[in-house]
């Protein structure tokens, strides 16, 4: 019980710092809502052009646009959750203190990242998903129990956006230096969930290989739940299986990274 | 010339700095090559479902990606770090830019310059070349000249643009995200037609926030079709006078900025 508190305390942490930075978070919401309006007007464009590309209609792209925006920052789709900071704390040695506290890293990271998460998905993400909703034409479900489906894979794929960033960091220790690992992040990211053009348009094979890869568990799945395209449970055991994959070999990675660590610094 | 120089010896000092790892230099150059390049494989990707995209060809779209991508490269290679002036606004180390006998845009200008930033240039001058071979246009000596002065142009506007966001970031430390809105949504609505867009974005970034001058204007002209917006045929070679107008009012409000700082204290 002692350590379920522990990592809620953790979450809150990750909640509450987040929140601190009112302004950081506005001009987010403002650049989250810039950049819906631009997708949203060429995405409108190609579905004039070719109507019920990849199965969705009109409405549905637009949707899609705006969820796009609303998961952005929750789900760290181009990166910028604590992943960083871990890596500068492997890159100076701090991570040896970490080691000794009597908390698990992995667990420790998750429910902070978690707190993060629901702090952008209230902070960031809503107001221009309302927005949205508002002003453009959209595909939103009446059901309940759609929402609520949503509502369970969004969470699956935000761990298993942790799971992809839990690796990334942890390739600190052979490589201390991250820019580079952070940046495959955010090609993969950007591409792969979905960012930049849904991936039911990607044609033939690569449409095929993108929409079996986890990313598409941060974009496309949950945007295919709240839409009714895909079969919820199905959704829930491709995100699920992917979480618990990419969740044990960060486990792997760790042990094989401070079965050999040297402590820089030292 | 004072600021020159001084921009020539900090740049020269961080180029300096980023050679001493070479393979870590090459690697994010290459990373930024692959990220600068992934809207444009969106854009590969739309048009392998679609022939046109609100009635422009791929070379026709081409053109305006490597106009719009080669401008903002040329500013993001001299300027980016001014996107992040809030960061030493809020802890406080403006104030060594401000006891230095330099003028003071010119280092923050400089600060961290980023030789790998010459991806995106490389990456948008690319595109444009393709495009210049690959679109249907009669070239007279008029549309020939256009070009080189829509990139200087160009960049001399986005250049204000980063220059009035850096003063705003004075006042409001977090707002990096608002200038990213401006930067980068900028250069990505213009990589698009403008008859793509509703007339009061159009309209927005004509009269208010004039980006169209970077490419769309002269462009249009170029391609031969016609603005959204009823304006006289002459306005294409206006680029020239609305970056002088924008680089005085970004000049304005970044005396108003420096002015109005207050240091941290610590």
């Amino acid at each position: 019980m002692g350590s379920v508190r522990l990592y809620a305390a953790v979450a809150v942490g990750g909640f509450r710092r987040y929140a601190t930075y009112r302004a950081a978070t506005a001009a987010g919401v403002f650049t989250n809502t810039v950049f819906g309006l631009i997708l949203v007007y060429t995405y409108l464009a190609l579905w004039d052009e070719r109507p019920h590309l990849g199965g969705y209609d009109q409405a549905q792209a637009v949707t899609y646009v705006w969820l796009g925006q609303a998961l952005l920052a929750a789900l760290a789709i181009q990166g910028g959750g604590f992943e960083s900071e871990l890596m500068e704390r492997i890159r100076t040695g701090e991570i040896a203190i970490d080691l000794y506290r009597p908390a698990d890293l992995q667990l420790w990271w998750l429910a902070n990242d978690l707190g993060r998460t629901l702090f952008q998905l209230l902070g960031r993400g809503v107001i221009p998903f309302v927005f949205g909703a508002l002003v453009f034409p959209s595909a939103l479900p009446r059901s309940p129990l759609t929402w609520l489906s949503f509502l369970v894979v969004v969470p699956l794929g935000a761990v298993v956006s942790f799971g992809i960033r839990y690796l990334v960091a942890l390739s600190a220790f052979w490589l201390l230096d991250g820019k580079g690992m952070l940046q495959l992040l955010m090609i993969t990211g950007v591409f792969c969930s979905g960012m930049t053009l849904p991936l039911n348009v990607f044609p033939g094979a690569l449409g095929e290989v993108v929409r079996a890869l986890p990313w598409s568990a941060l974009l496309q799945l949950p945007a295919d739940v709240l839409m009714g395209e895909t079969d919820p449970l199905g959704a829930y055991v491709f995100a699920a299986a992917w979480a618990v994959v990419l969740l044990a070999a960060g486990r792997l990675l760790q042990s094989a990274a401070t079965r050999r660590v040297v402590v820089q610094g030292g | 010339m004072d600021g020159l120089r001084a921009y020539g010896l900090i740049a020269g000092m961080w180029i300096r700095s980023s050679m001493a790892y070479r393979v870590s230099f090459a690697m994010t150059v290459v990373g930024n090559l692959l990220l600068s390049g992934l809207d444009f494989v969106a854009i590969l990707l739309m048009f392998s479902r679609v022939d046109s995209l609100g009635g422009y060809s791929l070379p026709e779209v081409a053109l305006l990606y490597g106009l719009s991508v080669t401008s903002f490269g040329l500013t993001d290679l001299a300027v980016n770090s001014l996107g992040q002036l809030g960061q030493r606004v809020r802890d406080g180390t403006l104030d060594t830019l401000l006891v230095r006998p330099a003028p003071v845009l010119a280092q923050a200008a400089a600060d961290r310059f980023a030789l790998r930033r010459v991806a995106r240039l490389t990456q948008g001058a690319l595109v444009l070349g393709y495009a210049l071979l690959a679109v249907d246009v009669d070239w007279t000596p008029a549309k020939v000249l256009l070009v080189p002065v829509m990139l200087v142009s160009g960049a001399a506007i986005f250049g204000a643009v980063f220059v009035a966001g850096a003063a705003f970031q004075i006042l409001v430390q977090d707002a990096a995200e608002v200038q990213s809105a401006f930067t980068y949504g900028g250069t990505t609505l213009l990589q698009y037609p403008p008859t793509v867009f509703g007339t009061e974005l159009v309209r927005g970034v004509t009269f208010v926030v004039p980006l169209a001058f970077v490419n769309w204007l002269p462009a249009t002209y170029v391609l031969g079709r016609p603005y959204p917006l009823d304006l006289p045929a002459w306005v294409a070679f206006t680029p020239p006078l609305a970056a002088a107008a924008c680089c005085a009012v970004a000049g304005l409000a970044w005396r108003a900025g420096l002015r109005s700082y207050r240091s941290t204290g610590s």
